[in-house]
């Protein structure tokens, strides 16, 4: 048993000039076939001990209530055969709604709030359903090329149950007008791929006079010769 | 279903990924412990200060603390297996950690000690994933069958080199001495 490969017109590749972090840092040699055993069918399992009772809150961390639009953001994680992946660690990181990492390195000019960390921490349950409130975030300049803007995202880490399965990833909110611009988003051959990264506006997940909801689902990898695939 | 694409990890991940204990793979006091270090190094030379690495191995008796072990999980007191860092301005990264055991490989054959390393940073839109070996376990590297697929001129590339209180690891993301990476 091991588990499945991505697709290259589905996974954003190594080097893409358009992304000009990757010019000096992606390898020029190709990589090598690591084929699954025991080291890559385990992995860390993080659970309960990692969250503090606010972490899934991003809006009730401090004394006052940040700034900004109030929202849910809530999905399922599965892996590619549609199983449930239950009791997996699931870690956000973000900006506040003007578009400002609580980061010192962050200089971009607009304010920081003092009452958004922007950190985020959630389980999965046993159905592999997530759920937390936080801000929606802001879109930033960055210099990657001439008037560069980052769409708004939400930053995403998630582990799975094994090595093959850990995914780093970034959930974009639906008809932002700045993908076109952005090389990150972009880097995704696969137009449906890419959309997956796209989170759907659920009206009636709204609380209502309270919060408005993003669905965002996340497929990880899943595993070879699994039967009911089987043609 | 299509899995979920990968994103880069971005400048500020240190926000959300930033764990006090995260450079702890053991418990500080368990016997054995030591530290791996290392740098992460672009294609010009220059230290990657923002990147972060995550390892994941077994413990000196070769077994994962994970229940998918079939010899049952890891017996080590205090023995996660897992530990995050990420690098300071020069590019420096520092776990504690145990030496792992030799692991099940293929069949009757065993790995040589080995970890898996992630790397993460702005500017890779996935993880790398490389291993570290020791320099110091020549007879169980020579039979490992991970390290028999590697250009025999790139092989000391995933060696550890042993110190005073533990091992030194470099990552060179791109170059001459580009570090192996795996894919999987």
């Amino acid at each position: 048993m091991t588990y499945r490969h991505p697709d290259p017109a589905q996974w954003p590749p190594l080097a893409w000039d358009a992304y000009g972090s990757t010019v000096l840092r992606a390898p020029k040699r190709p990589l090598v076939a690591l084929p699954h055993r025991l080291t890559e069918l385990t992995g860390p399992l993080l659970g309960e001990g990692r969250l503090g009772p606010l972490d899934h809150d991003l809006t009730r961390q401090h004394d006052g209530e940040p700034i900004g639009q109030r929202i849910e953001v809530f999905g399922r994680v599965l892996d590619g055969d549609g199983r449930p992946v239950p009791n997996t660690l699931l870690e956000v990181w973000q900006t506040n709604a003007a578009g400002r990492y609580a980061h010192s390195a962050d200089n971009h000019a607009a304010p920081l709030d003092p009452n958004f960390s922007g950190v985020g921490r959630c389980l999965t349950d046993d159905q592999g359903d997530y759920t937390f409130t936080t801000i929606k975030p802001g879109s930033y300049p960055w210099r990657n090329h001439p008037n560069a803007w980052r769409p708004a995202h939400i930053h995403f880490s998630l582990f799975g149950r094994a090595f093959p399965q850990r995914l780093v990833t970034q959930m974009y909110f639906p008809d932002d007008p700045l993908f076109f611009q952005d090389p990150i988003f972009n880097a995704i051959h696969d137009p449906a791929a890419r959309q997956r990264l796209v989170s759907a506006f659920d009206y009636d997940r709204t609380a209502p006079e309270w919060s408005q909801a993003y669905r965002f689902d996340i497929v990880l990898r899943g595993r070879d010769a699994t039967p009911m695939e089987q043609p | 279903m299509i899995p979920t694409p990968s994103q880069t990890v971005g400048p500020f991940f240190s926000l959300g990924l930033d764990w006090p204990d995260g450079p702890y793979a053991v418990a500080d006091d368990v016997p054995g412990a030591i530290w791996l270090r290392g740098r992460i190094v672009d294609g010009a030379g220059d230290p990657v200060p923002e990147g972060m690495i995550e390892i994941w191995q077994a413990d000196p008796a070769g077994r994962f603390a994970h229940p998918d072990d079939p010899r049952g999980s890891a017996a080590t007191p205090g023995f996660r297996g897992f530990a995050r860092c990420g690098t300071d301005p020069d590019g420096r990264y520092a776990v504690r950690t145990v030496k792992p055991g030799p692991v099940p490989g293929d069949g009757e054959l065993f790995q040589a000690p080995h970890i898996d390393v992630s790397v993460f940073a702005r500017g890779l839109l996935d993880r790398l994933v490389t291993r570290v070996y020791f320099a110091d376990e020549p007879a169980g590297n020579a039979a490992d069958p991970v390290l028999a697929v590697v250009d025999p001129e790139r092989r000391s590339t995933l060696l550890a080199q042993p110190g005073p209180d533990g091992y030194t690891f470099d990552i060179i993301l791109q170059g001459d001495h580009e570090t192996v990476f795996f894919a999987v």
